[in-house]
């Protein structure tokens, strides 16, 4: 749906960081979603979240838009990071701190540490 | 609707006939798996680009709510 797609244009580039999620970051309603808005929130990022099954337009429209057939998404500056498998993966390896990083986010580099000793 | 780790691991081998194919059932329900694929075609392209060859791959058995497969947790690699 047209209406859709513009609105995921408006929220990804009105947003430095956004979640497309099942739930909302403080009642996620899907272990995926849970752990990505876990993640952000620990590392005490900013985040805009957009629950995904309270309109199925946009549950629909988020997957055309990125192309990518599953929920959750991030989004950061305007580009599809990746979903729950990248973000874990980017946390563990340091390339999400180098991402937000280079793009201005503010983050806790000590809770992203604290993430990779747990899992170390 | 149920999916069987064989179903998965032959759509993947369709696109992919030369990988390392590792597929796990998480829950044992049939629904909930997770795949490791190691292949050479991934190399230089970025994980978006990788994980989207393989959901490509699954033609559409992850579609949303009435899709076969509900999860798949993915993992992506070029050999070493």
């Amino acid at each position: 749906m047209a209406d859709a797609q513009v609105q995921i244009k408006k929220t990804v580039t009105e947003n430095d960081v956004v979640l497309f999620m099942k739930g909302t970051k403080s009642m996620p309603q899907c272990g995926f979603s849970s752990r990505v808005a876990g993640v952000l929130n620990f590392m005490g990022v900013e985040f805009s979240d957009v629950n995904v099954l309270a309109d199925e337009n946009i549950r629909q429209g988020i997957k055309d838009y990125s192309d990518w057939p599953t929920i959750p998404q991030l989004y950061v500056k305007g580009e599809f990071v990746g979903g729950c498998d990248i973000i874990t993966e980017m946390t563990l390896s340091g390339e999400l701190d180098t991402l937000f990083a280079e793009n201005g986010i503010t983050y806790d580099k000590d809770a992203a540490e604290k993430i990779r000793e747990a899992n170390a | 609707m149920a999916i069987t780790a064989e179903d998965i691991e032959t759509l993947l081998r369709a696109s992919f006939p030369e990988a390392q194919i590792t597929i796990t059932d998480l829950a044992g329900d049939g629904n909930h798996y997770a795949a490791e694929v190691v292949d050479e075609s991934f190399r230089g392209k970025n994980r978006v680009q990788q994980q989207r060859a393989v959901y490509t791959a699954l033609k559409g058995k992850m579609d949303g709510s009435h899709g076969e497969l509900h999860a798949l947790a993915l993992t992506t690699k070029s050999p070493e």
